[in-house]
């Protein structure tokens, strides 16, 4: 596929490992240092976001009527998306044999993670009593109600639930080889035996490995399905409504395109500072680059082209509601300028990757990158917002606006993920290590042979 | 389904090629209780030890099989039998609003099994074992090659098997389950075989 390699030069298995567990030891740098007063203000501004909701009640949200859901559930899904490509590259790129993701793939389960705590944060807090949360499950209650399957939140309380867990399952398991590493690596006494605590005891067997591989390609395997049912669960939640602009049978694959395309952008946001940050060129080489840039192209398209669906559909329906929605109310209504952002950033935009000088341009990558995240921001307020501001009847038609609250649990969002980003950066070996030496040992015998 | 080894002796080995050989040679002389213990996953090593396919699959399986079971029976009881509620005209018992639930319950459960039998069947957690007292053993996770005889092998000869795993090109034999040994006396017991670095 590549032509560029996936790894550069030869060194041995020891200096590979001291070059990428030193990464939890070695002193940061000033850019570090200010990244985690960002991260800490980000997530203070969450807390207390969410501190005032909870005292105050979700009438401090823009929130309305008619555009009861906003900004919540704009950031739960935009979130969720964002964690999609993490499990992509994990799982789907793992069962494809695609060498190319063993570098990045911890990384992307990493911030798959953290993209989804901050997502399932949103519907809980959108509930208005947050402390009910626990009544979605279906635990013996004494008042014998029981949650309603036929609805999309217990559905919502299922995939996210399950995803969540999954992939913490799935980055843990692949951890442990490597925290066995720091642990005979640690240079102190103290870190030793934190590292060996979460080592479990890992010693390397083979009759451990055996179990171990099957186990992970097991793990992949169940992933892959999780990253379709999730965003189509989610998306569900609107495709069952009747609203103008959701009721619409390509919802699930929409939504999955659009996450993964989103999840992919954030990855090449997160790595290429990274990866200069840290000095790991030879490990996360421009053939990686390259690859996340196609990525990116392909799943632009997937998105433009249910773009196209979704005005021919309104079109050829004859449903004036819908023709409404999507002729007038979308291009020229209230907030018509997301709705220009979100084509020209998602549309238009990642069309620059058709040139390898753009792909492999890191500047330009980063760049397109964050317009993505930007645009795919703008596609889910598109869709919530201005379907629910103009639907049926003129006379209930409104404007949303969000209130300084909004923003601050929003962009609050942003430094918490950053923050548990950064810590995770801090404290576990990110470039998965026993999988690079074996990639390192599988390319050795191709050449040799 | 523990099979960790107690006691018996270990070599070192530089490349994985060259601890595939040496397992190939000491099964093909009789050996039938060994371990390696490497920093990445060998397939070749697991054959040459012996190991066939992991059976995880025979118990997870089943679990997702009744976890979905259980989810889709939790679903039509409380929904279609213990409090039936008329939601958008769905009938109470609503196969296709039932299967979201389903699915995911059944992945859920598949993942967290795989993950618990793994520990188990690895002897996980157990903070410490014997084979973590070999001196050097540090560098299993890192760079190099471990491959472990049990004394209750039925070829097990101490002094015997040490000759033979230096033969086959380790770098240092150790006995493995007397601890706590220093370098000396581990030396001292081999007849002063091994223990090349320190």
């Amino acid at each position: 596929m590549a032509t560029e390699p996936v790894f550069i030069g030869r060194p041995t298995d020891a200096e590979l490992s001291d070059q990428l567990l030193s990464t939890a030891w070695r002193p940061w740098r000033r850019l570090g240092k200010i990244g985690f007063l960002v991260a800490i203000l980000g997530t203070l501004s969450l807390f207390s976001g969410i501190t005032f909701t909870v005292m105050r009640g979700i009438g401090v949200w823009g929130n309305n009527i008619p555009v009861g859901w906003a900004f919540d559930i704009i950031n739960f899904v935009w979130w969720v998306g964002i964690g999609h490509a993490g499990t992509f590259i994990s799982a789907v790129l793992l069962l494809f044999e695609q060498k190319w993701r063993t570098s990045i793939n911890r990384f992307a389960e990493a911030m798959t993670l953290f993209a989804v705590l901050q997502a399932a944060m949103f519907p809980v807090l959108h509930l208005g009593r947050p402390w009910f949360a626990y009544w979605i499950f279906p635990y013996p209650a004494t008042m014998e109600v029981w949650p309603q399957f036929k609805s999309a939140l217990p559905w919502d309380a299922a995939a996210i639930s399950t995803y969540f867990t999954v992939s913490l399952v799935f980055w843990y398991t692949g951890l442990i080889p490597d925290l066995a590493a720091m642990r005979d690596r640690a240079p102190t006494r103290a870190k030793r035996i934190i590292y060996g605590i979460f080592a479990l005891g890992f010693t390397g067997a083979s009759s451990s490995y055996r179990h171990y591989r099957v186990v992970y390609g097991l793990l992949a395997g169940l992933s892959t399905p999780l990253v379709l049912s999730v965003h189509s669960i989610v998306s569900s939640d609107f495709a069952i409504t009747l609203v103008p602009g959701w009721h619409s049978t390509i919802f699930p694959p929409f939504f999955v395109a659009g996450a993964i395309f989103s999840g992919f952008a954030m990855v090449l946001t997160l790595v290429i500072p990274v990866r200069s940050l840290f000095r790991l060129e030879n490990v996360i080489t421009k053939a990686h680059l390259d690859n996340l840039a196609k990525m990116v192209l392909v799943t632009c398209w997937v998105v433009t082209y249910s773009y196209i669906l979704e005005f021919f559909i309104a079109w050829y329906s004859g449903d004036e509601f819908e023709i409404y929605q999507f002729f007038v109310a979308r291009p020229f209504g209230p907030w018509a300028w997301i709705f220009w952002m979100m084509i020209i950033c998602n549309a238009v935009v990642p069309q620059i990757f058709w040139s390898k000088k753009a792909r492999t341009n890191l500047a330009v990558l980063w760049a397109v990158s964050l317009l993505v995240n930007v645009g795919m921001w703008a596609e889910r307020f598109v869709i919530i917002v201005m379907g629910l501001q103009r639907d049926y009847l003129p006379a209930a038609w409104g404007v949303y606006v969000p209130t300084y609250v909004d923003w601050a649990i929003f962009l609050g969002t942003m430094g918490f993920f950053l923050l548990l980003f950064l810590l995770f950066l801090r404290f576990v070996p990110f470039v998965p290590l026993a999988e690079v030496k074996e990639l390192k040992h599988e390319l050795s015998h191709e050449e040799g042979h | 389904m523990r099979r960790r080894q107690q006691s018996g002796i270990v070599g070192a080995f530089d490349t994985p090629e060259e601890i595939i050989r040496a397992a190939h040679e000491l099964r093909k002389s009789g050996y039938r209780r060994l371990e390696g213990y490497t920093p990445y996953p060998l397939l070749e090593l697991e054959r040459a030890i012996g190991r066939g396919r992991s059976r995880i699959g025979f118990v997870v399986f089943p679990c997702a099989i009744a976890a979905a079971a259980i989810a889709y029976l939790v679903q039509w009881w409380t929904n279609a039998v213990n409090y039936p509620l008329n939601s958008g005209g769905r009938p109470a018992h609503a196969p296709p609003a039932f299967v979201p639930a389903t699915f995911e319950m059944a992945v859920l459960f598949s993942a967290l099994s795989a993950c618990v039998i793994l520990a188990l069947w690895s002897g996980l957690p157990a903070l410490w074992q014997p084979i973590f007292e070999v001196p050097g053993f540090d560098r299993a996770s890192i760079d190099k090659f471990f491959l472990a005889i049990s004394d209750r092998d039925p070829s097990f000869d101490r002094e015997a098997t040490a000759r033979r795993l230096t033969e086959l090109g380790a770098t240092r034999v150790e006995l493995l389950g007397v601890h706590p040994a220093t370098d000396a006396e581990v030396d001292e017991r081999l007849n002063g075989k091994g223990g090349g670095e320190s």
